[in-house]
């Protein structure tokens, strides 16, 4: 599948003849297990593999659960009340599921995060990045969902707070609104659509994590040098990868134990750690939680939609320019959602001829404060907007913006790189020698870079 | 450096993650079934049971518990023919019937008598009584989530002040948020007499009902946490394994590899 020369199935029974002449299916799977794989992979290429694992997690907890669990607002309390109390282990399951989504994003951003570090966004793989930009997008949205079917006061209000913010869209944001809720207010028909999209958006998630697969598999994966393995011939192919089996699935299957442990040990003994309290009280349409907060996962974002108030100058200016249909509400909503826009853009607003942070030395400064601006981000998302709040959220939402659509670009333009090794071969002899035994490289740094 | 980042993340979302509504200071009680390996003490959640069924069952309800599982094996595990008797007292409304009758044990708990008053099942779990240092609130691990010391602290937060607004009267509350409550102060010092004996003191008796009502919210505490024991020790050996063959098959091609040093 991919341009890198390897090996290749070949049928060799009667049987397997017959079945690949009509099916290749022996092959398909053949070449997707043995693809070629850049041998200096560090441990933040495992990432992928919880992933998945947590997809598949999520699949199959939820397919139970939803045996057990009733959409109706008079109903769906009790009925998760009942899968934790009656269903054999039902409160196993419910907690999985529950906590898996917390995996689940811890995963995918520190998924995107070395992304952007090692440059994997980079040509010829903006296909992938823009694939899983639509993924995580979906996750967020299929989260959302799932978060309000239990039916507490935090599902309720969340769901509230954040469907309102479609009818901030001038002139048919009211319509928008009421044809997403089902009716004028979240209610019963908002719980029956969001039980059935939260069943499905999975599934189209899972079709498209095999296209986000299928797309780095025709360009090889990256790797922390961001050098290309070289593919004119098959012997410097062999030098620069080591198949898929066993090499990296034995290697992801053992960081996958590990992260499991951790996850297990959370399921196990601190379950509601992630969760607010208030959502084990049953959702009442007429008494307001004190302070409605999302789940962790989302506390970045919404901390960007709640800097933009009204005495801001630039929500100012845009409300001018506008004859104020931008107003401040509008305001935060398109900087909610512009804060993803330019994540899935920086493929065209890096400008740099180096693809890996490794050689690029003022990036990884910038870098590592984008990192910190993002916890920044969640933390101010959890608190309540007053006092100093308000001005870090802002500060720190211009900081996402400015490294994007600023800082980036001008990188590429200022920077003076260090230089790569040669080639991918080079970089893993340099860290672990060659294989019959000598060291070609200077420094020896431990396995587990 | 992704490793400095990672863990800066890790301690970022529990940072964010303990916080919610806070209530007045909440002082850590050791109950029994705190800590990964914590378990609930029978006798207590007996007792726990006649304190709620004396008291606050007049007022309250635990709608989602259904009365048969005051039998089951890590909960007050009381035998099924006082149960039986137990569930008697309630008048249930059957719809088969069109009429009450005394309740079965496959009924639930009436729900609250009162409409101000919430439903009890599972108040230890929807409030949070404290948020661990610098808000991590990661000795939830070790302490618990702080929902039964928050039961604890609203029981004994009284400070004998109270007030009349809008016609109902509000009492004054340390615990409470808001510090002032429409529930008067329900237990005093022997308000409950324990068939075994135990001290009945205001705050003993408060425990006893906060343990109970962290069993409601919580039945399968016991088999949850041996669950996460289990399966975190399986893990475990499967890293280390995992770990060794990683390592086995790696060294053919790391030059430095033992396996290449023995060669």
């Amino acid at each position: 599948m991919s341009g890198i020369p390897h090996d290749h199935y070949e049928p060799k029974t009667k049987g397997e003849k017959w079945l690949h002449s009509r099916l290749p299916i022996v092959g398909l799977i053949y070449d997707t297990i043995m693809i070629p794989t850049p041998k200096n992979l560090n441990w933040m290429w495992i990432w992928g593999i919880v992933l998945a694992f947590a997809l598949v997690l999520q699949i199959a907890t939820g397919v139970v659960l939803a045996m057990h669990y009733t959409p109706d607002v008079s109903l769906a309390f009790a009925s998760v009340e009942g899968i934790m109390r009656n269903v054999n282990s039902g409160y196993l399951l419910r907690y999985l599921h529950m906590n898996g989504a917390s995996l689940f994003f811890v995963a995918v951003y520190l998924h995107i995060f070395r992304g952007l570090y090692y440059g994997s966004y980079k040509a010829p793989r903006e296909v992938t990045w823009i694939i899983g930009m639509l993924i995580y997008l979906l996750m967020m949205a299929t989260a959302f969902m799932g978060y309000v079917l239990p039916w507490g006061q935090m599902s309720f209000w969340g769901a509230t707070v954040i469907t309102g913010l479609f009818g901030a869209i001038p002139l048919i944001g009211d319509p928008i609104h009421t044809w997403l809720l089902g009716g004028p207010a979240v209610g019963n028909p908002t719980l029956n659509r969001f039980f059935s999209l939260h069943y499905l958006l999975p599934f189209i998630i899972a079709a498209l994590v095999a296209v986000h697969i299928w797309a780095f598999h025709t360009t090889g994966n990256s790797n922390p040098t961001g050098v290309e393995v070289r593919r004119k011939t098959r012997a410097e192919a062999d030098k620069d990868t080591l198949p898929f089996w066993p090499y990296f699935v034995i290697k992801d299957f053992f960081a996958l134990a590990v992260v499991l442990v951790v996850f297990f040990a959370v399921v196990g003994f601190m379950p509601n750690y992630l969760g607010d309290p208030v959502n084990y009280v049953e959702a009442n349409p007429l008494k307001t939680p004190t302070h409605i907060v999302p789940e962790w996962y989302f506390l970045p974002f919404y901390a960007i939609l709640r800097a933009f108030t009204a005495d801001v100058w630039a929500v100012q200016l845009a409300s001018f320019v506008t004859f104020g249909i931008v107003d401040a509400k509008l305001f935060g909503v398109l900087a909610m959602f512009g804060a993803i826009v330019v994540l899935a853009l920086v493929p065209w607003l890096d400008t740099s001829s180096v693809r890996s942070g490794r050689f690029r030395p003022m990036f990884k400064w910038w870098f590592a404060l984008l990192v910190v601006d993002f916890m920044v981000l969640m933390w101010a998302g959890s608190q309540p907007a007053e006092g100093i709040v308000p001005v870090i959220s802002l500060i720190a939402a211009a900081y996402w913006f400015a490294y994007f659509l600023v800082i980036l670009p001008l990188l590429g333009v200022i920077e003076k790189p260090t230089i790569p090794p040669a080639t991918i071969e080079d970089d893993f002899n340099a860290h672990y020698g060659t294989a019959d035994g000598s060291a070609s490289g200077a420094s020896q740094t431990t396995p587990a870079e | 450096m992704f490793m400095k980042l990672t863990t800066a993340a890790v301690l970022a979302i529990g940072l964010v993650s303990g916080a919610s509504a806070k209530p007045g200071e909440i002082e850590n009680i050791d109950f029994s079934f705190d800590g990964p390996f914590g378990t609930y003490e029978k006798q207590q959640l007996q007792r726990g049971l006649q304190v709620y069924t004396e008291v606050c069952a007049a007022c309250h309800g635990l709608k989602y518990v259904p009365i048969r599982t005051l039998a089951d094996e890590g909960g007050p595990e009381i035998p099924m023919d006082q149960v039986r008797a137990y569930a008697k007292q309630f008048d249930v409304f059957d719809p088969e019937l069109n009429d009450t009758r005394p309740g079965k044990p496959t009924d639930h708990f009436p729900k609250s008598a009162l409409s101000n008053a919430p439903d009890l099942s599972l108040m230890a779990k929807a409030r949070a009584g404290f948020e661990g240092p610098y808000g991590l609130g990661i000795n939830q691990l070790f302490k618990g989530i702080g929902g039964p010391e928050y039961i604890v602290a609203i029981l004994n937060g009284y400070t004998g002040k109270d007030k009349t607004e809008a016609g109902a009267t509000l009492y004054e509350n340390t615990a409470f948020p808001g510090g002032w409550i429409a529930m008067p102060p329900p237990l005093s010092d022997g308000a409950v007499t324990y068939a075994d004996g135990a001290p009945n003191d205001q705050f003993r008796i408060s425990e006893d009902v906060a343990a109970f009502l962290m069993w409601t919210a919580e039945p399968k505490l016991i088999a949850r946490k041996e669950t996460g024991f289990v399966a975190v020790l399986f893990l475990v050996l499967l890293s280390v394994l995992l770990y060794l063959t990683n390592k086995r098959i790696w060294s053919a091609v790391k030059g430095r590899g033992k396996d290449a040093e023995a060669k």
